[in-house]
């Protein structure tokens, strides 16, 4: 195992994916001579020169579909976005493009891309910079989408996502990039695309949590631990496909489950997760399903709006109290 | 500024009301069609006859997939492509058969001049198992990949980012591809064209973008919704430019083949307007009332197939009987694809879950 920061997992993934096949590109605002706005892509333009590692215009629009275009002619593009914030400017190609040209060509076009970038807030960057996206993509049929939050499932998963055939959404954190963790240092390191992990195991109730949300209920855990609360992590890695199965074992052990999304509350990650626990696990259940998410209200600058704005340790401690009765 | 009363502001140029207030707009001028003869263009007799051959087909296929439409026979969306047969033919006898073609919605043309056949395409919009899209696509998504028409496409500008990424995998695998870009005017109104521009020209992408103008963006004449010329364009980008006149296959065919061979040498874009006409509304349910008759018989009196068809005759290439002969071969072809499509099943019900991703048992959320 060596100790890497989350950004140096992310750039050994696709060093290795580039080395390994020729067809794999990284496009994006500021990745080659800039060095990446966030050093995921720092040495990569040396490495493989220009052909391989190309600067964009600030046109999302354009060169999403342009990698939509060369996936289909090929290609394996590796498209960053400098946040997920501004992918939505290239949803038409996101949405209606990337997911949909094998089915609607009756299979005769696949599109193997990767879109990826940082996901939802960052600290005081105000309201157009904030959004957690992963369930709105994973909404759509034909993408598949994955929230990770730490370094080792940053690198397996990140390789699988650009070994994958269809089109893939990663997701990041501008506030993770300097995470250090472990990451695995065997040979041709993957972690397959839709398998949960227990992160933390307990008996008491169980917190479904990915992305950065994941770290807030880590910090919820060793407070509730100290009340003698054992929680269970599970961080789905993937929101889809989603491992529900890790997720209804746990329930059943626990019998009491909370979702902490860093997303606003309607139809998101956490009222899926909520509706699939009752439909699958209704009679294991003591408590009703809780979740800690966002409010549904924009993302404010001031930094104690900010701060009672994003879930917090303190709403998950309240949540778990609240069903354990 | 003076005051006005707020009863006389107007935003968008108007063009439906009467004509002193500004009338009804004609869509679009025609340049001259070229002057050279079939010989001087490096065309042979037979070239000549596949090309009628070809045009006339996409017209007969159309008027009897608007007839099955009209019986009910399908539904859906049906844009015709009538009128403009002649930018689809001259397009790809001017190119190579690896070069990489991708349209927008008004696609039948360019399928049928791609290797799609009556059968598979009539199929296809009668939504059967046998279409070129396995009945996945409809009227817009005709594809047929192996032979490199990547498809139509249904989101007006949508396509053309897309174009320009298979131009940017032809040139990483350098292997002298070009690809080529269709859309409507109305789609030069897209930020996405704008974009697209922009990186081709910047990167040297080696494509085309050319606007099928048939004066109207559905129902909004190209006056009433966009500004200046359309190919001056290409003038912010720095880009080559050309206008060609759409109702002469000649014309398409010389200039794309100029076009094409430019690209082909310099890795460097286009952006071309040729200018046609659409005969039939937008859609089927179009009343057609923002062009007046008189301008659609203008431009049916220039019909780019009956033009091949007097040149034929007149250049002696073909005599009345061999033209007839073609079109008789033609009618039966479209009348058996249309018995073909009827007869042939419909997918399975277990084709929904096909094609949605590579791997043979994908996740599906329920």
């Amino acid at each position: 195992m060596a100790v890497l920061q989350f950004r140096e997992a992310l750039k050994h993934a696709i060093d290795e994916e580039m080395a390994r096949d020729e067809r794999v590109f990284v496009m994006g605002e500021e990745v080659a001579e800039y060095n990446g706005a966030y050093k995921v892509t720092e040495g990569l333009l040396d490495k493989y020169g220009y052909r391989r590692v190309i600067d964009t215009p600030i046109s999302e629009l354009g060169f999403a579909g342009l990698g939509v275009g060369a996936a289909m002619n090929g290609l394996r593009p590796i498209v960053e976005f400098m946040t997920f914030n501004f992918a939505v400017l290239a949803a038409d190609q996101i949405i209606n493009h990337a997911t949909k040209v094998k089915y609607m060509t009756g299979g005769q076009a696949d599109c193997p891309i990767v879109f990826r970038g940082p996901n939802a807030s960052a600290g005081q960057l105000g309201a157009t910079h904030s959004v957690a996206y992963d369930s709105m993509y994973a909404h759509f049929p034909g993408l598949k989408v994955i929230y990770v939050s730490e370094p080792n499932d940053a690198k397996g998963l990140l390789k699988s996502a650009i070994r994958d055939h269809n089109p893939v959404i990663f997701m990041e954190s501008e506030q993770m990039y300097g995470l250090k963790g472990e990451v695995s240092d065997e040979e041709d390191f993957i972690i397959p695309i839709g398998k949960g992990k227990i992160k933390r195991e307990g008996s008491d109730v169980t917190l479904v949590a990915h992305g950065k949300m994941y770290h807030i209920a880590v910090l919820a855990a060793k407070e509730l631990a100290k009340d003698g609360i054992e929680c269970e992590i599970i961080d789905p890695r993937t929101v889809k496909p989603l491992d529900l199965e890790l997720i209804l074992q746990s329930v059943k052990k626990t019998n009491r489950c909370i979702v902490i999304d860093e997303a606003h509350p309607f139809a998101g990650f956490a009222a899926e997760i909520g509706f699939l626990i009752q439909r699958e696990a209704f009679d294991y259940l003591d408590a009703p399903v809780l979740r800690v998410c966002l409010p549904d209200v924009n993302a404010p600058f001031s930094k104690p709006l900010f701060d009672s704005w994003l879930p917090s340790p303190k709403q998950i401690i309240d949540a778990v109290k609240q069903v354990s009765y | 500024m003076a005051k006005k009363a707020t009863s006389d502001i107007r935003f968008a140029p108007t063009g439906i009301e009467s004509p002193e207030k500004g009338g009804v707009q004609k869509g679009v001028d025609l340049p001259a069609a070229t002057r050279k003869k079939h010989k001087s263009l490096g065309l042979t007799a037979q070239q000549l006859k596949d090309m009628y051959h070809q045009m006339y087909l996409q017209r007969r296929f159309e008027e009897r997939a608007m007839q099955q439409y009209q019986k009910g026979k399908f539904g859906g969306f049906l844009h015709l492509y009538i009128g403009q047969e002649a930018i689809s033919t001259g397009t790809v006898f001017a190119f190579n058969n690896d070069d990489d073609i991708i349209t927008a919605y008004r696609d039948h043309g360019w399928g049928l001049c791609r290797g799609i056949s009556a059968n598979e395409g009539m199929a296809e919009l009668f939504g059967k198992a046998t279409g070129c899209s396995g009945g996945k696509g409809g009227s817009m998504h005709f594809a047929n990949v192996k032979e490199h028409f990547w498809g139509g496409y249904g989101i007006v500008g949508g396509h053309i980012p897309i174009a320009s990424g298979l131009a940017f995998a032809n040139k990483y695998n350098a292997n002298g591809r070009v690809s080529a870009c269709f859309f409507g005017d109305g789609a030069v109104d897209q930020g996405a064209l704008h974009e697209t521009m922009n990186l081709a020209q910047l990167w040297k992408l080696p494509t085309i973008f050319v606007v099928e103008n048939n004066g109207y963006s559905m129902g909004t004449a190209a006056k009433r919704h966009t500004v200046a010329e359309i190919v001056d364009r290409a003038k912010g980008y720095g880009m080559k430019s050309a206008v060609i006149n759409g109702m002469d296959v000649f014309s398409v065919y010389e200039k794309m083949k100029e076009i094409a061979d430019d690209v082909r040498e310099h890795s460097e874009p286009w952006f071309v307007e040729i200018r046609t006409y659409r005969y039939r509304g937008h859609s089927m349910s179009d009343p057609q009332k923002y062009r007046t008759k008189e301008e659609l018989e203008e431009y049916q009196n220039i019909d780019p197939i009956e033009r091949l068809k007097s040149y034929l005759i007149t250049e002696k290439v073909c005599n009345e009987a061999e033209i007839s002969s073609i079109e008789e071969g033609i009618e039966e072809e479209v009348l058996a694809a249309v018995t073909f499509a009827d007869e042939s099943p419909f997918p399975e019900e277990s084709e929904l879950y096909t094609d949605m991703f590579v791997e043979d048992n994908p996740y599906f959320h329920v």
